[in-house]
C-alpha cells in the first residue's frame, strides 16, 4: 500500500514542483490530444450531420459502421497508421513515424467515429418538425444544417468531451506510432507504462493522478462552456 | 435497407446463443484429474521481455504444464521490474538477465536460490553505412566511444531493463555520460526500440534473439558482437516466501527444476533453429558453459 500513499504525495510534488520534464509531458499530451480532437471535430461533425439528415442507399450500413468505429481499439488504429507510415509504407518518405504528428493522426482516427456517432445521435434526436419549419422559412440547405447543429450544441459538447477523453487516455496507439521517446513523443499514458515497466509503481501511480487531474480540468473547461451556452 | 423486425429478433437470439455457448465452453473441456492445474494452481513467473518476445516461454509453457501440472503465468516486464515484483512477493519465481542487480537482490535476502539457466549475447546494431565506424572498433567499449565521438544517433531503452543495464555499464566503462540530441531514450521494449533505431538510421544494443526475430524488416546490421562484455546471462531465482503473502514456493520450485533438467535444457538449445536458422539461447545449467568465468573480468567489482 506504500505505492498508493507514496504515489499521491509524488503526484502533488510533480504538479506543484514544476518538474520541467513532467510539464513537458503534460503539455505534449494536451497538444497531441487537443489537436486530434479538433481534427476529429472537423471531420466527425459534418459526417455525423450528413448521416443524420441525408437519405441514401446503404445509409443504415454507414450508420452501423460509425457506431462500430466508436469502439475501435486504439491499437488497431495505431497499427494501421504505422503500416502507412513505416519506411516501406505508402507514406514512408514523409518520415512521420515516431513523431507527435503521427500520434495526432492515429488519435484523430480514434476520435472521429466517436464525434461522428454522437453528432449523429444528437442531430437525429432533434424534433423533425424543427427542420421542416426551417425549410418552410426558406432557409438554404447549409443554413438548415447550421441551425440544426446550433440547436444540438449541448450534446455536441458531450461529443467533444467524449472524443477528447478517448484520446487523452489511450495508450496503445500513442505507444505504437509515437514510440514513447523521451522529450519527443512521451505522453502521460506512455510515461505511466514505462514507469510500470521499470517497477516504479509509485511514480506510475503519481503520473496516473496527474493524467486524471489534467483530464478533469479540460473537461471542466468544456462543461463551463456548455453551461454558458445553455444560459444564452 | 432496414432489416425486418422478425429477422432482428432471430439475429439477437442467435447472438445470445453464441455468447452462452462461448461462456460455457471452457467448463466442458476441463478435465477431472487431480493435477495442480485442475485445482487452479499456477506458477507466477516474472521475467524479461526477451523471453516472451522471442516466443521461448510459449514453447516451454505446454511442456511445463504436461510435466508438472502447473499452468505457467508469465509477467513479461523489464528485468528491473521483474526483480521489483519478486521483492514485493508478486511472483513465485523470476527469470532475469541483469547480473549486478540480481546479486544485490540476493544479498538483500529477497531470493532463496539463484541458478544459471542459459545465455545468449548482446549485439551492437546500426545502419549499414556505419557513420561512426563501429566495425573498426577494437572492443565493445571502443564501439560506444566511437558512437559518442561521432555524435551518431543512439537509441537507448531507457527503462532499467537488463539490456539498459548492460548499455549503461558499457558507457561507464568508456567513461562517457551520454547526453545530447544524438542520445534518444525510447522508453520502450526491445522490439519497439529496434524499430525506432531502424527508422532513424541509429545505433542501438539488442539481445541477439529479439534482433533475429525482427531482422527481415529492420534496416540494421550487426556491427559488433562476440565480446565477453556483451554476454547476456539468464538466471532463475526463487522468490523468498517471506517477501509477501501467498507466495507458492512449490510452484516456483517446480519451474526452477523444470528449467534446469536436461530435457528442458535441450529444448532451450534447439529453440529458434527451425525459424531463424540458429539457436537463440545457449543452455548452460549444468556446466556454466564457461560463461561465468568469461564474464568475470568485466563484471562490476563488488564494493
Amino acid at each position: 500500500m506504500t505505492e498508493l500513499s507514496g504515489g499521491l504525495s509524488e503526484a502533488v510534488r510533480l504538479l506543484l514542483g514544476g518538474d520541467p520534464e513532467v510539464w513537458q509531458i503534460i503539455l505534449l499530451s494536451l497538444r497531441v490530444s487537443l489537436t486530434a480532437t479538433v481534427v476529429a471535430l472537423a471531420l466527425g461533425v459534418p459526417a455525423g450531420a450528413a448521416l443524420a439528415l441525408a437519405n441514401f442507399p446503404g445509409r443504415s450500413l454507414a450508420v452501423a459502421a460509425v457506431y462500430a468505429g466508436m469502439g475501435l481499439p486504439p491499437i488497431v488504429a495505431g497499427l494501421v497508421v504505422s503500416l502507412f507510415l513505416w519506411r516501406n509504407g505508402p507514406f514512408g518518405t514523409l518520415g512521420l513515424l515516431y513523431t507527435p504528428t503521427a500520434m495526432i493522426v492515429a488519435q484523430a482516427v480514434i476520435a472521429t467515429p466517436v464525434v461522428a456517432g454522437l453528432t449523429l445521435a444528437a442531430v437525429g434526436a432533434l424534433d423533425p418538425r424543427y427542420r421542416l419549419q426551417l425549410l418552410a422559412l426558406g432557409a438554404s440547405r447549409a443554413q438548415t444544417v447550421w441551425w440544426l447543429l446550433r440547436q444540438a450544441r449541448l450534446p455536441l459538447i458531450a461529443a467533444v468531451v467524449a472524443g477528447f477523453g478517448a484520446v487523452i487516455s489511450e495508450v496503445g496507439a500513442a505507444m505504437m506510432v509515437g514510440g514513447n521517446i523521451k522529450g519527443e513523443t512521451r505522453v502521460l499514458t506512455t510515461a505511466t507504462v514505462l514507469e510500470v515497466g521499470r517497477g516504479h509503481f509509485a511514480t506510475a501511480f503519481a503520473l496516473s493522478i496527474v493524467l486524471l487531474v489534467v483530464t478533469y480540468f479540460v473537461t471542466m473547461t468544456l462543461t463551463l462552456l456548455q453551461r454558458r451556452h445553455a444560459a444564452l | 435497407m432496414d432489416i425486418p423486425r422478425w429477422s432482428r429478433h432471430t439475429i439477437l437470439v442467435a447472438f445470445a446463443l453464441i455468447l452462452t455457448g462461448l461462456a460455457a465452453a471452457p467448463t466442458v473441456v476441463r478435465g477431472q484429474d487431480a493435477t495442480p492445474a485442475a485445482q487452479g494452481k499456477a506458477t507466477l513467473l516474472a521475467t524479461t521481455t526477451s523471453t516472451a518476445d522471442t516466443g521461448l516461454l510459449d514453447a516451454l509453457a505446454p511442456l511445463f504444464l504436461q510435466e508438472t501440472g502447473y499452468i505457467l503465468k508469465p509477467i513479461a516486464v523489464g528485468s528491473g521490474a521483474a526483480l521489483e515484483l519478486g521483492q514485493k512477493g508478486e511472483a513465485d519465481v523470476l527469470l532475469v538477465h541483469s547480473p549486478a542487480a540480481e546479486q544485490e537482490y540476493m544479498a538483500k535476502g529477497y531470493g532463496t536460490e539463484r541458478r544459471l539457466v542459459m545465455y545468449n549475447d548482446f549485439i551492437i546494431v546500426g545502419p549499414e553505412s556505419d557513420p561512426a565506424k563501429v566495425t573498426a572498433a577494437t572492443s565493445a567499449t571502443d564501439a560506444m566511444t566511437r558512437i559518442a565521438n561521432a555524435q551518431a544517433t543512439f537509441v537507448s531503452r531507457g527503462d532499467d531493463s537488463g539490456t539498459n543495464a548492460l548499455e549503461k555499464k558499457l558507457w561507464n566503462a568508456a567513461g562517457i555520460t551520454p547526453q545530447g540530441s544524438w542520445y534518444v531514450e525510447s522508453g520502450s521494449g526491445m522490439a519497439d526500440t529496434l524499430n525506432i533505431a531502424s527508422e532513424r538510421n541509429a545505433y542501438t544494443i539488442s539481445d541477439r534473439g529479439t534482433y533475429l526475430s525482427l531482422r527481415d524488416r529492420l534496416a540494421l546490421k550487426i556491427l559488433r558482437e562476440g565480446d565477453p562484455s556483451l554476454l547476456n546471462i539468464y538466471h532463475v531465482i526463487l522468490v523468498n516466501p517471506k517477501n509477501g503473502r501467498d507466495i507458492d514456493v512449490a510452484a516456483g520450485r517446480a519451474f526452477m527444476d523444470f528449467l534446469l533438467e536436461p530435457k528442458t535444457q535441450q529444448v532451450i538449445g534447439s529453440f529458434g533453429v527451425e525459424e531463424f536458422g540458429q539457436a537463440l539461447f545457449t543452455p548452460c545449467a549444468g556446466n556454466s558453459c564457461g560463461v561465468e568465468a568469461a564474464a568475470t573480468p568485466v563484471a562490476t567489482p563488488v564494493a
